[in-house]
């Protein structure tokens, strides 16, 4: 390799990584899917608060999940007519607060939220939790110690110790000590969390909700999470399954009570919910739009200036096409990037009705041009006309199109005029110099360009990227970079130079 | 229908890309481009430095001067007209005669005044300059076509190209005009390309459309009987072109008056494909013995010649 062309080599390596990277990493943080029309489960959960009031000042306050792990929450709000409603946050403890001055009577209040499951990894925690401080009366305190000591010798671990409790606190096989335990005055999670306590191992209670769809009236469900090598395990202190399920949304993990009710009584909390999908674009907008990627995106600017990036993000890849069929395959069009103009008219006419009307439009300019050489005009006020002849062209067509019943006459105004024009008033000049076959291979060559630059373009995966990670542009840049260095033979001298087969070798 | 790369490579023929890219693209300066680009600006500098070009009879600059040509054509039989930015020969009108108010093309057409006069103004708007900008007309002197060529050529003037490169000719074509490409000298509209040796002057390959030829197609004369006269000259004239212009890649396009011998017709900026062709084998291994050449050594147009003629013979 040419030892002064690294710079160069250098320069397309940086571009493609950037845009690459760039791609990627706009992907992972703000999950703009790759493909088009990629669908996400949410999860709609709604919290419902039923209790009486006394009659005078209501505080309602209930605990909201902080880092569900394996959940993201995207959106909640509360909905309870006459309430004031707060989400408040106390050292990473989030509460939602209603509030009323004067309330009689059944109360309803609502507390909706959506979340998105995403990859749960264990949360890291630096600090080891304290030990909970355990009380028995004396009868328990034996029986405890007892059962401790059986599954401590069974096991070797946190983890293991946890299970081994749990298999001697199964009622089915429970021998006396267990049996002592199990009253009615602990639930097992209550009973696992002291013995394992007692047993040095950091434990608490946590509260989950079992997502499934389409579920009313449901309660949170008691588990239990043990501290062991550094994050919290969850266990099921029924069944003894450890790990997070699932579909199990932790609602509240080891913190003060799930629903407290100031000014009235029976309260009763209870959720249901509800799975849906929605387009993984519109998830990913509603979610991070803060984040640098979604500012630095096209989404967050109004919808019109939206559209007009939506075309401008796609010409890179037209002006790609240009470059390869120009270079590699060396085929003459008339005008360098007027195929892109064209190509771009094509994706809103559509491919049939444009191709149909461009050579309509350009067809008839011809022969009012071929009138205009007669009157023997200055070359800029014979262009001038020419538009003005356009204009009048494409007004007739798109009437005489809508009047026939084909809304692609309309669309016909997408085309460039001005651009039509020159097109046609160098045709004209080729068909004068060059003869008619110049004009159909130039005329020809244009229109495959700009067919094949729309086909690409209207491919949905090529425009979803090009919009979404329009730093994927870059990679073209590189391409075109790099077609601009090739110094080999076109395709279309091979066919150039076909006669030189006939040569004997050069000396 | 088509041809290896490989094999294209092997003969040394230079692509498109590559005489963009490696050749124009590294030894032209785009500021010099305008003296090829425009003819008058060609000529002016061609007698500056005693070069021999066609002489010029007037220019027309705006459209109002197109008024008075009847006169400034009063005592011209035969002339030129021809655009100055044009390129590839568009746009050249060549009156070889007149027959009371009527003028003849060379192409045996008929036209008159008027004709002329809107062909000067649809020249002058830029109708055939690159990019449409405003042109200039220029009228010059007919060239009388040497003897050496009757019955090689058919209603034209036949012209020799040669491309220098550093000033070293490093391929030569003469280009001769048939009933097909409407007399003119353009491969591609179907003149007949003739390759030439750089020692002679000899006709070493003869093309038409591509196409290996044996005779000339309307005259029917053998082309391999051909031999440029004062070679020696042609190649000296063509390479002080590059002392003239200092492009280091340039096509020279030459003609051979009857009367004032070899004279500048125009200079090219992007010259080099078709002559590979005509001449049967390709350009590229003598452009890169050129660019390795102590070129320090041949200051001198002769010098020049001298080196080109020695080693870039083809003949015995």
């Amino acid at each position: 390799m040419n030892r002064g062309k690294i710079p160069f080599y250098l320069l397309i390596t940086v571009l493609i990584g950037t845009g690459l990277t760039t791609a990627w990493l706009r992907h992972t943080t703000t999950e703009v899917p790759l493909i088009p029309g990629e669908q996400k489960p949410v999860w709609l959960i709604e919290g419902r608060v039923d209790f009486y009031a006394d009659g005078g000042a209501v505080t309602v306050n209930l605990d909201l999940p902080d880092q569900a792990p394996g959940f993201r929450l995207i959106r909640e709000q509360a909905a309870s007519p006459g309430y004031g409603f707060a989400v408040l946050e106390d050292q990473n403890n989030r509460r939602a607060e209603w509030t009323k001055r004067e309330a009689v009577g059944l109360q309803t209040l609502y507390y909706n939220a959506q979340y998105i499951p995403v990859d749960s990894r264990p949360i890291e925690v630096d600090i080891e939790p304290e030990l909970q401080t355990v009380f028995w009366s004396e009868p328990q305190s034996t029986a405890a110690r007892e059962l401790l000591r059986g599954a401590k010798a069974r096991s070797s671990n946190p983890a293991s110790t946890a299970r081994e409790l749990i298999k001697l606190l199964n009622p089915s096989t429970a021998d006396q000590n267990a049996e002592l335990l199990l009253t009615k005055e602990f639930s097992r999670a209550e009973l696992l969390v002291k013995l394992l306590n007692q047993a040095d191992v950091p434990a608490r209670k946590v509260m989950a909700l079992k997502l499934e769809d389409a579920r009313r009236r449901q309660v949170l469900q008691p588990m239990v999470e043990l501290f062991d090598d550094g994050h919290w395990l969850l266990i099921d202190s029924m069944t003894g399954e450890q790990g997070l399920p699932q579909n199990l949304l932790l609602w509240s993990r080891g913190e003060a009570a799930q629903l407290d009710v100031l000014g009235g009584q029976n309260s009763r909390l209870t959720f249901s919910m509800i799975r849906q999908t929605v387009p993984a674009l519109a998830l990913s907008q509603v979610q991070f739009t803060d984040n640098l990627f979604s500012m630095l995106g096209v989404y967050s600017l109004p919808i019109e200036e939206q559209s007009m990036f939506k075309m401008l993000f796609l010409l890179p890849l037209g002006a790609m096409v240009v470059v390869f069929m120009r270079v590699m395959i060396g085929l003459k069009t008339a005008g360098t990037f007027m195929p892109i103009l064209i190509s771009l008219a094509f994706l809103q006419t559509s491919l049939i009705p444009g191709l149909v009307s461009f050579i309509l439009i350009v067809g008839l300019g011809l022969l009012l041009r071929s009138y205009l050489s007669y009157l023997n005009l200055l070359l800029v006020a014979r262009i001038a006309t020419l538009i003005v002849l356009v204009i009048f062209l494409i007004s007739i067509l798109s009437l005489v199109g809508y009047q026939l019943g084909f809304n692609a006459g309309i669309t016909i105004t997408f085309f460039p005029m001005i651009i039509i024009a020159w097109t046609i008033e160098r045709m004209s000049i080729l068909w004068e110099e060059e003869g008619p076959h110049e004009v159909l291979i130039q005329g020809g060559g244009s229109l495959l360009v700009a067919v094949i630059a729309y086909l690409l373009m209207n491919v949905q995966l090529i425009s979803h990227l090009s919009f979404n990670f329009p730093e994927l542009n870059l990679v073209i840049l590189a391409l075109i970079l790099m077609m601009g260095q090739y110094t080999g033979y076109k395709l279309s001298e091979l066919h150039r130079f076909r006669s030189m087969s006939h040569v004997t070798d050069a000396d | 229908m088509l041809i290896s790369p490989l094999r294209l490579s092997k003969l040394g023929m230079l692509g498109m890309n590559c005489r963009n890219r490696d050749f124009i693209g590294r030894y032209n300066r785009r500021d010099l481009y305008p003296l090829v680009d425009n003819k008058l600006l060609t000529k002016f500098l061609a007698q500056e430095h005693n070069v021999a070009t066609p002489q010029l009879q007037f220019v027309v600059r705006e459209q109002h001067e197109i008024v008075k040509i009847e006169q400034q054509l009063a005592n011209m039989n035969g002339f030129a007209i021809k655009p100055a930015k044009g390129s590839g020969g568009k746009g050249i009108w060549v009156i070889t005669h007149r027959e009371g108010d009527h003028f003849i093309k060379s192409s045996g057409a008929e036209i008159t005044l008027d004709d002329i006069r809107r062909h000067m103004s649809n020249t002058l708007a830029g109708l055939y300059s690159l990019g449409g900008v405003n042109d200039e007309v220029i009228v010059e002197d007919l060239i009388e076509i040497d003897d050496c060529f009757e019955g090689y050529s058919f209603e034209g003037v036949p012209d020799i190209r040669i491309v220098v490169f550093h000033g070293f000719p490093v391929m030569a074509m003469l280009r001769l005009a048939t009933h097909a490409s409407d007399g003119k000298a353009n491969l591609h509209q179907g003149a007949v390309g003739v390759g030439l040796d750089l020692a002679t002057g000899r006709c070493l390959n003869a093309v038409q459309h591509g196409m290996p030829i044996e005779e000339h197609p309307d005259t029917k004369r053998p082309l391999k009987d051909i031999k440029v006269p004062d070679w020696h000259g042609m190649l000296t004239l063509a390479s002080r072109c590059y002392d003239m212009t200092e492009l280091g890649y340039i096509g020279v396009d030459l003609v051979l008056d009857a009367n004032r011998g070899p004279e500048l017709l125009e200079l090219n900026a992007r010259p080099g494909l078709a002559i590979q062709v005509a001449n049967g084998f390709g350009l590229l291994p003598r452009l890169r013995q050129i660019e390795k050449l102590n070129r320090k050594h041949y200051t001198q147009a002769d010098e020049r010649v001298e080196y080109v003629m020695q080693h870039f013979s083809r003949l015995d």
